[in-house]
């Protein structure tokens, strides 16, 4: 019983860190490679000060948000294996 | 004081830190030399994985390549390429690398893939990109030198392999360790002070990210326009818009360039030296902030110091520069061969134009761009002298870190794990201390000859790592079904795609003449450049491992255990020891 109850955590976890990665993975492609380059054209018609807003991301932007997408893992994964440490606890009372 | 003893001074002061702490922090067992102990700190470690990283290519040649060669907008592939990686690493590779918690990248995969075939395959693929690339680094040195301490090439190339060799071999992993958050230091503070002074100049704002999209100062054109403008009147194409090549051959160099980062043994290796494996994800956004803070920097200095040299060569008349009166500045890398004028027309005067024709600026490389820029500038000789320092300080640890990859890859991997396993901790520190010297040696040779090789090594370095050793890790990491049979296949394929590219097109070792495919866009692939090739062959090396895979056996239940375990949820605090019982 707690055997099954285990494996199914140990999915559920599986499952939550897979749908992370591949969100975060979404925001690391379209920040480069969408608007970096394959949207720089129509990005470039707005602008931010004096950057064409598709240069600004190629140039400046996407570096900036890839730094965030590593410490919103970081932070997120910690909170996901604090959580499946706290229920092993408690499935183990 | 003249600017030869101050740079002497300056990067005597610095040579004496790098060694001063390597002594202090000698290591004393193969853990200190393979991983310093398992005990850096997750910030202290980003920081020697931003210095490690940072090689003489992104401190000297980077802004130039983006401002020159690869007329600005091009040059993005540099700057997503190099850094987009990181988050492959944090979220694919590092976090599960130090988790398996062993000291090698060959280890992981002669374990992963059972088999010792695979071990040496990628001890094979690990020194082909490395030994690349520290060539690329020994190069650096010795330009470096040539030009800032008025020795000849190999006098500072020598100088360079004595310096590394001292305190890499001396300090293994733990002395590098330190020795590269003393050059971090050292390199970002001579990097960033000249792109604060010239964006205060230019735009009154002294951040350079914030002053590239700001207006010139005095006026309410904003500098990228003006650049576009005047790019566009001397009949360049425009600064913000121009393509690579075409949308393909930019998405496959970004591609290329980003999974080459995650697949780098001397980056990944650097994630086995903390505590946990929450520290290494940590580590790694740490290791990108300390990156982007040049990396960002780096286009601001680009379109800076390209309009800083087009208006050089603009009298306040509308006329164009008289030769007789150049700056200094000009006359002192023109006698580096770095910059070359010929007057075509005899008027007296250079003109800077597209058009071979009329260009009497016959010669700009790139490398000047961010080695006069404080000369351009008019800054103080100090930061002259600091930036020489900063550029030997980026070549010195990027080498170093290469060289303990090497190392370690012959040392443990073929040694100790597969030909002598017997051979004592004692040994094995000797054996991987003579490794390093010869690494050093052959790096050294190779940065002489042939000739035209230091200069294609560093592209050649990402495409290998990308087409060989990262897709190795991320099948052996997350596809079950990928067994010996067809990780060896993969490797093998993706490196032989990979190399026969770049030498059909560019000659082989890069000798001029022996390319028997012209290097031109009608002749490559789909119009990709050798230099972005590193994403096929990644996908050569993925679809032929996949199915070589499907027609084989699957692997054996120890691989289920280790793959178990390594998408097994860790604690945050624990320092789960390697292999723990589970």
């Amino acid at each position: 019983m707690v055997e099954d109850k285990n494996v199914e955590r140990r999915q559920r976890f599986a499952a939550r860190v897979r749908s992370l990665m591949l969100r975060l993975l979404v925001v690391w492609f379209v920040v480069s490679f969408g608007f970096g380059i394959l949207l720089v054209e129509p990005l470039n018609e707005i602008r931010l000060g004096g950057y064409k807003l598709g240069f600004w991301f190629a140039q400046q932007g996407s570096i900036f948000i890839f730094i965030a997408l590593i410490f919103a893992f970081s932070s997120v994964m910690t909170r996901l294996e604090r959580d499946y440490v706290d229920g092993e606890k408690e499935s183990g009372k | 004081m003249s600017l030869t003893v101050l740079t002497y001074l300056v990067v005597g002061f610095t040579f004496a830190l790098y060694i001063g702490i390597a002594i202090a922090t000698r290591a004393s067992s193969t853990k200190d030399f393979y991983v310093a102990d398992g005990g850096v700190h997750p910030v202290a470690n980003g920081m020697a994985t931003a210095a490690d990283w940072m090689s003489a290519a992104s401190f000297i040649s980077m802004a130039g390549l983006i401002a020159l060669s690869y007329n600005g907008y091009g040059g993005s592939v540099f700057l997503m390429g190099w850094t987009g990686g990181y988050v492959l690493l944090a979220l694919l590779i590092a976090p599960y690398l130090r988790k398996y918690g062993k000291y090698t990248v060959p280890d992981f995969i002669g374990e992963r893939y059972y088999s010792d075939t695979a071990r040496v395959v990628a001890v094979i693929c690990l020194i082909l990109c490395s030994v690349t690339y520290v060539i690329g680094q020994m190069k650096g040195v010795g330009v470096a030198f040539s030009r800032f301490l008025e020795t000849d090439y190999e006098t500072g190339l020598g100088i360079g392999m004595f310096i590394v060799f001292f305190y890499a071999v001396l300090g293994g992993m733990k002395g590098i360790t330190y020795t590269q958050i003393a050059q971090y230091v050292v390199l970002i503070t001579a990097y960033t002070i000249p792109a604060i002074f010239i964006s205060l100049q230019l735009t009154g704002n002294p951040l350079p990210q914030l002053g590239l999209g700001s207006t010139l100062a005095g006026s309410d054109v904003y500098l990228l326009d003006k650049l576009d403008m005047i790019l566009v009147d001397l009949g360049f194409q425009e600064y913000t818009t121009t393509l690579r090549g075409s949308t393909l051959n930019m998405m496959a160099f970004t591609a290329s360039l980003m999974i080459g980062t995650a697949g780098l043994p001397h980056v990944i290796i650097r994630f086995f030296t903390v505590p946990s494996v929450a520290a290494a994800r940590r580590s790694a956004g740490w290791a990108l902030v300390f990156i982007a803070i040049l990396y960002a920097t780096a286009p601001a200095i680009a379109a800076m110091a390209r309009l800083n040299i087009i208006d050089t060569m603009q009298q306040s008349d509308g006329q164009t520069l008289l030769i007789a009166e150049k700056p200094a500045w000009f006359e002192n890398w023109e006698q580096t061969g770095l910059l070359q004028v010929e007057d075509l027309n005899g008027d007296g005067r250079i003109e800077y134009t597209a058009d071979p024709k009329t260009n009497e600026l016959t010669k700009l490389d790139n490398d000047i761009l961010v080695l006069a820029n404080p000369e351009i500038a008019q800054l103080p000789n100090w930061v002259i002298a600091l930036v020489a320092a900063g550029g030997l300080a980026a070549a010195l640890s990027t080498a170093a870190g290469l060289l303990l990859a090497i190392s370690s890859a012959i040392s443990h991997d073929l040694l100790k794990s597969t030909y002598m396993p017997s051979i004592s901790e004692k040994a094995e520190l000797r054996a991987s201390r003579i490794a390093m010297a010869a690494a050093v040696l052959g790096a050294g040779y190779l940065g002489l000859n042939p000739p035209g090789f230091a200069a294609g090594t560093v592209a050649l370095a990402f495409g290998l790592a990308a087409s060989s050793l990262f897709p190795a890790l991320l099948m052996g990491i997350f596809a079950r079904r990928v067994n010996r049979e067809g990780a060896v296949a993969g490797m093998l394929a993706g490196i032989s795609v990979t190399l026969l590219y770049v030498f059909q097109h560019k000659g082989i070792m890069f000798i001029p003449g022996t390319s028997f495919l012209g290097n031109m866009p009608p002749n490559w692939f789909f119009r990709i450049e050798p230099n972005a090739f590193g994403v096929v062959g990644a996908i050569v090396n993925f679809v032929v491992a996949l199915a070589v895979s499907r027609i084989s056996a699957p692997p054996p239940s120890e691989v289920e255990e280790l793959l178990e375990f390594l998408h097994e949820p860790s604690s945050a605090a624990s320092q789960a020891p390697p292999r723990a019982a589970h």
